[in-house]
């Protein structure tokens, strides 16, 4: 049994394996074996994500698993039952793995403290979103083989993303370069600690990356001042047509989803041929079965 | 009352520029005899062998939250008194942060009465600066200091209106008690729920930046200047406040300020995995300003350590991060934690004494911090080599919210005297009910 908290803690040679293993779920591909018959997961999501949660449930089903969903409407969490006395109750319906999506950072440590089963982080707050990670690299290694040397640009509200978080400690701890940018308002600082390197000016950067991934520019966000508007945001800071143009011939477009179209990637790049953005999904669904089996093994 | 002979231990009384081996001796509750020469004691006198060890003013906190009335499963004045006095301290200034404020004589007189009944060490109440902390409306002032509070302070709030902390300082001249302010800009530290820095991006947290108290500490320094107030800045947390104020000290501004043990002792990366026993306001800092903050405490910046005891229950630390309560408990590892600046070379004996008894006593102006012949008999005996293990089941404070459980300490308090009487000996505090 092992925990997904978050790619922190994860060494390289354990991500490989766990993305080799990944490789063996793709459709068609030689293991169909159910792994998890018998077993439940158990899907504890407090926070809207349909992407993520069906593409648990999909991994999990095929993996022979029994899926238990446990979503904040309607629940005890509306009625004010604690994070704890959720996961516990949870906890004494058996699962092998359970699932958390939070929109509190740290709350699947909070949990993993208390429970004895296996927890695997969903999304916290904007603390990391490692399956979204893996997927991403996942879908890196298909095209790239190896990530080595190569270069990945994150582009966007670093400040308020897990994904970028998970993506900056996986992609760099399989060889990548990760640079990321964005106003300087979304950078938060330290981000070179983590390995990361940091630039604000996206025209200067863009030719040199391999691959570049656009974070949905979260709107409520222009309530507090980080940003004049969304219109200022997409000029600055956005995929368009022209900017796809400077980019390395061969360069890749990812984009974790949903899309605010025309904000930070414009439709002819997330639909043109750069854009990996429905590879990035499906390889979900063989990404996430292999966390599952790691974690409940 | 008998008297007590302090027999051959280190005496270190800053004020009076004494630091050797002395005997002391204590009759009705003062000091009467002060010498390095041997004392003959007295017939009937209680003999303290102190070879070996600190006799020290009594330690004064002036930060400490007894959460009564309101918030008594956390702590009470008994309780906190209990965990006062465990940790050397003969006496400590009361928050008026409680459930129900101390914004009137009423409150002042229930937390003095309660001490009495409690009967362990002093408790010195402050009262609120604005009625119920709301930051509106000045409390009064002058019913507050004559019920006997020895400060005015919205701890726990920033008084964020300029206008309101402008006229609380003038008014307080009138009583010549300080005006002591918890330094927080909450347009700032909106949504912070730690040090704004790599731990925070690390963890995903929203960050508070040190100019969060720094522009707080500028603003009351300019208006200090203004007012010819007086001002005591609690918890002190960075680098930039304490440049600040020493430079307004150099001005002549009556400007003090107080450290807390786990400002000078930890750094954001404690925080770890989202432990809710290191989240507290103001948050634990970088490495460099708790660099900043020793320098600080050495060169006379700084005039007292305070704990900011905070009680609080399990249930407020047992959640998610950005939900947890503020705090931690303090009075029971404060005086090993700024020994282990001593052992570590960086604070002297006689330094560290003042920051924990006189400078205390200087601030606020209350009794004790000295052990002149006259002075009050708050002792307090310290073994500044016992090494010791933080257990948090053998707290007196009735909280147990502590980043140090399982720490090793080196320097431990012995004995605790209050007016002339032993309140706290070989680990055991003395029943309260007692009469005096």
């Amino acid at each position: 049994m092992r925990h997904l908290l978050g790619i922190e803690g994860w060494r390289r040679d354990e991500l490989i394996a766990l993305l080799d293993r990944a490789l063996a779920h793709l459709p068609g591909g030689p293991d169909a074996s159910h792994t998890l018959r018998g077993r439940v997961v158990a899907n504890l999501f407090f926070e809207d994500s349909t992407r993520t949660r069906s593409s648990f449930e999909v991994a999990a089903r095929g993996l022979g698993a029994d899926v238990l969903n446990w979503g904040l409407v309607g629940s005890s969490a509306s009625k004010g039952e604690t994070l704890l006395d959720t996961a516990r109750n949870i906890e004494a319906l058996g699962p092998a793995v359970i699932v958390i999506r939070n929109r509190a950072s740290g709350a699947p440590h909070l949990v993993a403290r208390h429970v004895r089963c296996a927890v695997v982080n969903a999304g916290d707050g904007a603390h990391e979103h490692p399956s979204q990670a893996l997927l991403d690299a996942f879908t890196l290694r298909r095209r790239w083989g190896s990530l080595d040397g190569r270069t990945v640009l994150i582009v966007g509200d670093v400040q308020h993303s897990r994904v970028a978080r998970s993506n900056l400690l996986c992609l760099t701890a399989l060889g990548a370069r990760v640079v990321l940018c964005g106003p300087p308002t979304l950078i938060p600082p330290g981000l070179e600690e983590m390995g990361g390197e940091v630039t604000h000016r996206l025209d200067e950067v863009l030719p040199q990356a391999d691959a570049v991934m656009c974070l949905r520019l979260q709107t409520e966000r222009m309530g507090e001042a980080f940003l004049p508007s969304t219109r200022e945001y997409a000029r600055l800071f956005g995929l368009n047509a022209a900017r796809a143009e400077r980019m390395k011939p061969e360069a890749l477009v990812l984009h974790p989803g949903p899309i605010n179209r025309g904000v930070e990637l414009a439709p002819g790049v997330a639909d043109g041929p750069r854009s990996v953005i429905l590879e990035q999904v499906a390889n979900g669904v063989a990404v996430r079965r292999a966390i599952l089996e790691v974690c409940a093994s | 009352m008998s008297s007590v002979l302090f027999r051959r231990g280190r005496l270190i009384d800053p004020r009076h520029g004494v630091d050797g081996v002395h005997d002391v001796l204590v009759r009705d509750g003062k000091v009467v005899e002060v010498s390095a020469q041997p004392i003959a004691a007295p017939a009937g006198a209680r003999v303290v062998e102190a070879a070996g060890q600190w006799v020290v003013p009594g330690f004064i906190d002036l930060h400490v939250h007894l959460r009564e009335p309101g918030e008594e499963g956390k702590e009470t004045v008994l309780t906190g008194c209990r965990s006062a006095v465990a940790g050397g301290f003969t006496a400590v200034v009361a928050m008026p942060n409680t459930k129900i404020v101390n914004d009137s004589a009423l409150v002042t007189e229930l937390v003095l009465s309660r001490a009495r009944d409690a009967n362990l060490c002093h408790v010195y109440p402050a009262g609120a600066i604005t009625k119920g902390l709301k930051g509106e409306e000045l409390a009064e002032a002058g019913e507050l200091v004559s019920a006997g509070c020895v400060a005015i302070t919205d701890d726990g709030r920033p008084v964020m209106n300029a206008a309101l902390m402008r006229r609380a300082l003038q008014y307080a001249t009138l009583f010549d008690v300080p005006v002591m302010v918890h330094e927080e800009d909450l347009t700032l530290s909106a949504g912070g729920a730690m040090h704004e820095g790599a731990t925070s991006t690390r963890l995903g947290l929203r960050g508070i930046p040190a100019s969060a108290e720094v522009a707080m500490v500028a603003r009351d320094m300019i208006l200090l200047e203004e007012t010819k107030g007086r001002l005591h800045v609690a918890h002190v947390s960075c680098e930039g406040s304490v440049r600040l104020i020493r430079e307004a000290k150099r001005r002549g501004l009556r400007v003090t300020c107080e450290v807390a043990p786990h400002h000078f002792t930890l750094d954001d990366r404690a925080v770890g995995h989202y432990d809710t026993h290191a989240k507290m306001a103001p948050p634990l800092r970088s490495d460099r300003d708790v660099l900043a903050l020793r320098e600080a405490l050495v060169d006379g910046t700084v005039d007292a350590i305070a704990t900011d005891h905070a009680p609080h229950g399990v249930l407020d630390k047992q959640v998610e991060f950005e939900k947890g309560i503020n705090g931690i408990v303090g009075l029971e590892t404060s005086l090993a934690l700024t020994m282990s600046l001593v052992h570590g070379g960086l604070l002297s004996p006689r330094r560290a004494v003042e920051l924990l008894s006189e400078g205390p006593a200087r601030v606020f102006g209350l009794p004790g911090g000295h052990l002149a012949v006259g002075a009050p008999a708050d002792i307090t005996v310290v073994s500044p080599d016992e090494e010791w293990t933080v257990d948090v089941q053998r707290f007196y404070s009735r909280s147990r919210n502590t980043p140090f459980h399982g720490r090793s300490m080196k320097g431990r308090v012995t004995q605790t005297w209050v007016s002339g009487r032993c309140v706290y000996e070989g680990g055991q505090v003395s029943p309260s009910k007692e009469s005096r």
